[in-house]
């Protein structure tokens, strides 16, 4: 039985390899992992930036280990749908995917019973730390202005966007004002879709201010609309180093940031978790990839699977306590 | 300023972009005129392409593809009532009832010349306009957005043929769809019965492959064959559109300048300017009365209307990474992805490569009028086969191309059928379904600048008064609901008048 399985799949594998263009890998009964393409999920939109940092993992892995690795975008949802994907696939290597912060949120908004626990954790790969960004002609020069302004104004007078509801940089904006000794709801969360219209409307007058990455925030401040005050980040940034940490200007120590790494369902087999791990932290080391998440403005941040798993589990409980805190989180 | 220009061609015409250009106008052919496949999706499934190509190559497989897309949605609507992208939608009944007329190869030649002459306007404007068309975008805030789409919205009553309370009805039942999901400003999940495919809400595509491409297979098995047309070869497919580009230079130049405008602003793109230009050319038209029979004027405003877009839409892209529409949205990832990062920098210091994109998209749509002309005397054989043989293929290309853009999801497919079932007893009853349509696509939009603007505003609706633009927008689409009632008024009076006398 089992052998009409992987013969099976042996064929089909070779049939989509060829289909792809590649020389069919030799048909071997019990070939080794991975012996047919693999697919990468993505929950979020094509284009994006965690759309780019799973496209060029796929493309190095694809190099290096000889099988096709198709990302398939699978969006919607606030990224339940995709993350779920990931998650129910056959625990056989052959569907992996890109885990993202929302993981560690979207259980806490009662949305999904899914949590950091259904996935095998192979490596985190990137880390990015949000900002605080103004209108260039805005009042407040620098942050140590605005946070006084903001501690002077009446609750609900300024109003931040940055993501949706409840989102990453609505919690980076709670965890913010928290460390003010302020409420988190001091200042109105604007939600948005996404950071790129949220700029937008920062630019057209519509917000006081931004909390999205410093990357999303690039195109705006390179065309002289938008300026970063500062980033909540333990250290500054090598790509914009004159923007100092909340740390340094306001003794205030957030580190939540947006984080992504790849992971498959829970129980994939132990050779192929060791495989995938070496193979990951060969493409963080190696020059490709540091060169594209430069490129991108994006942070590298690297963990094997196990201290992925712990990251998670931290980021989880932070990420469930800044929601309640908000009043953002079910139960 | 010279040295760059020639710098431009060295990089266009370089045989890896050439081909590129010429291979991506093909598939941008072929998938948009595919039901279920949208530009869109053309688009998004190139990007895996784009990471083997050179930059410029690269980003001219996006600008060639989504061009070609937009244009050969047209092809299925025309010939079998079947929209390839929702663009097409405003404007399918239109060309379909040229089809019915034998006029079929008119019909796709004026999408095809006045696509390809609307992509050349708005690269024009891209070219000559983009920092003024740019600071345009930047004062658009949310108070705008939402006048702009109600705008949109309006279109549906509008276009039309039914009685605008059915019209107004299938809007509402689209806006009633978007409320589904996950994806508002609340962050709340609503009428998701606790289905995480539902959490992702219901996407424009399926459901406008259910109404369209589906409900018309059902109506084709329980209706009798209409009789058959004759195939005949018209003469130049171009003469023809020399003639009407002199018969209606009004309608062509404001058709591309709405969309200009249109695609220019964040979260509006070709499918609300081939909306809204549709709109505009039977209000105010001299034969309004004709629209929907199978009338040339709606078509030429509306297919200058959607391809001028889709080159404005890269002006807040290219300048500040802001997507004007979805294509946009896809191809700014590859603009980062392949080191030309969007900015005022990327027109000064990387100035060739940027006229290079001008060239590209000049380059496009030219080769779009003989490329098209050969897909449409290929196409246009569709009308004479037998309807046993097209309908099940239509079937297939359904149920694959949902499930493709879903990112190979069942749901997708449900959606489809689910949708075709409400299309088909929508149309029997009359109501129009591309009104729907409409609700669908523009439902987020209306209600998340609605909200996000009270709450700015601190649940003060002043300022979608106050502000110079918004003011503005307000006035065009009050009137714009509130000018059929007053029609209708003034109608009944003279019909009473009439009855007294």
């Amino acid at each position: 039985m089992t052998d009409i399985i992987s013969r099976r799949g042996v064929l089909k594998g070779a049939a989509a390899a060829g289909a792809a263009g590649l020389i069919a890998a030799p048909a071997i009964a019990q070939a080794k992992w991975p012996s047919r393409p693999v697919t990468m999920i993505c929950p979020w939109g094509a284009g994006g930036g965690t759309d780019a940092v799973v496209r060029i993992i796929a493309g190095l892995l694809e190099k290096s280990l000889g099988q096709p690795f198709g990302v398939v975008n699978r969006t919607g949802g606030s990224g339940v749908v995709g993350h779920s994907a990931i998650a129910t696939a056959a625990p056989d290597g052959y569907t992996l995917g890109i885990i993202t912060s929302e993981i560690a949120m979207m259980h806490h908004q009662g949305l999904t019973q899914l949590t950091y626990q259904n996935y095998t954790s192979l490596a985190q790969m990137n880390d990015d730390a949000p900002g605080v960004h103004v209108k260039s002609d805005s009042p407040y020069k620098d942050i140590k202005a605005l946070a006084e302004a903001i501690k002077a104004a009446p609750p609900g007078k300024f109003k931040a966007s940055g993501t949706g509801q409840g989102g990453i940089w609505h919690l980076a904006l709670v965890g913010w004002l928290q460390g003010m000794g302020l409420k988190p709801d001091h200042v109105a969360w604007v939600p948005s879709n996404g950071a790129a219209p949220a700029m937008q409307d920062l630019a057209a007058g519509g917000l006081d201010f931004n909390t999205c990455s410093v990357p999303e925030a690039r195109a705006m401040i390179d065309a002289g609309k938008a300026k970063s005050l500062a980033i909540m980040a333990d250290a500054r940034m090598p790509q914009f180093k004159d923007v100092p940490t909340l740390k340094e200007t306001l003794g205030i120590d957030i580190t939540l940031g947006s984080w992504r790494g790849i992971g498959g369902p829970k129980n994939l087999p132990a050779d192929i978790t060791k495989l995938l791990g070496a193979e990951l932290k060969k493409i963080y080391d190696s020059k490709d990839y540091k060169e594209f998440m430069d490129s991108r403005g994006l942070t590298m941040k690297y963990a094997d699977g196990a201290a992925f798993e712990a990251f998670m589990a931290d980021s989880d409980k932070k990420m469930g306590a800044f929601m309640k805190a908000a009043g953002l989180a079910k139960a | 300023m010279m040295n760059t220009i020639v710098q431009a061609f060295g990089l266009v015409f370089q045989t890896d972009v050439l081909i590129a250009i010429f291979a991506s106008a093909i598939y941008g052919l072929v998938v948009g005129s595919l039901p279920g496949l949208s530009a869109t999706m053309a688009t998004a499934l190139l990007v895996p392409v784009t990471f083997y190509l050179s930059p410029i190559a690269a980003v001219a497989t996006i600008i060639t593809a989504s061009a070609m897309a937009i244009f050969s949605g047209d092809i299925p609507g025309c010939l079998l009532r079947i929209p390839g992208t929702p663009a097409s939608a405003a404007y399918t009944d239109e060309a379909y009832a040229m089809t019915r007329k034998g006029q079929a190869e008119t019909a796709l030649g004026i999408c095809l010349w006045f696509s390809a002459l609307g992509g050349i306007a708005g690269t024009l404007s891209l070219m000559v306009l983009a920092p003024v068309l740019a600071e345009f975008a930047l004062s658009f805030s949310t108070y705008e957005n939402f006048w702009l789409a109600m705008l949109g919205l309006m279109c549906a009553t509008l276009v039309a043929r039914s009685s605008p309370i059915k019209a107004i009805a299938s809007m509402l039942l689209g806006l009633l769809i978007t409320c589904i999901g996950i994806d508002n400003p609340g962050g709340v999940a609503r009428f998701t019965l606790g289905s995480t495919d539902l959490l992702g809400g219901i996407e424009p595509i399926p459901a406008l492959v259910g109404v369209f491409a589906l409900a018309e297979v059902m109506r084709s098995i329980t209706e009798r064959e209409p009789p058959k047309l004759e195939h005949r070869r018209l003469g130049s497919i171009l003469k023809g559109q020399w003639k009407l580009t002199k018969e209606y230079p009004v309608q062509q130049t404001r058709g591309n300048i709405i969309g200009i405008i249109i695609g220019v602003l964040p979260g509006a793109g070709a499918d609300m300017a081939a909306w809204v230009s549709y709109a505009m050319a039977k209000r105010f038209s001299k034969t309004p009365e004709k629209f929907g029979t199978g009338h040339p004027e709606g078509l030429i405003e509306a297919g200058a209307s959607n391809n001028a877009s889709l080159a404005s839409g890269w002006v807040p892209a290219l300048l500040f990474g802001i997507p004007g529409d979805t294509i946009t949205a896809i191809a700014i990832g590859v603009l980062y992805m392949k080191g030309l990062n969007p900015g005022p920098t990327l027109f000064s210091s990387q100035a060739s490569s940027m006229y290079a994109l001008y060239i590209i998209f000049i380059l496009g749509n030219i080769i779009m009028i003989p490329l098209g002309i050969v897909m449409i005397r290929i196409a246009s054989r569709v009308v004479s086969a037998p309807r046993s043989a097209v309908m099940p293929v239509i079937l297939v290309f359904c149920a694959v191309g949902a499930f493709a853009t879903a990112g190979n999801n069942l749901f997708a497919v449900w959606c489809v059928a689910v949708f075709g079932l409400v299309g088909f007893f929508m149309e029997k009853n009359g109501y129009p379904v591309a009104a729907m349509v409409l609700g669908i696509v523009m439902g987020t939009m209306v209600e998340q600048s609605f909200v996000t603007s009270l709450i700015k505003s601190d649940g003060s609706i002043l300022p979608f008064f106050e502000r110079p633009v918004a003011s503005v927008l307000a006035a065009m689409t009050l009137a714009a609901l509130l000018w059929p009632a007053f029609s209708w008024g003034l109608g009944k009076m003279r019909g009473g008048r009439a009855q007294a006398a």
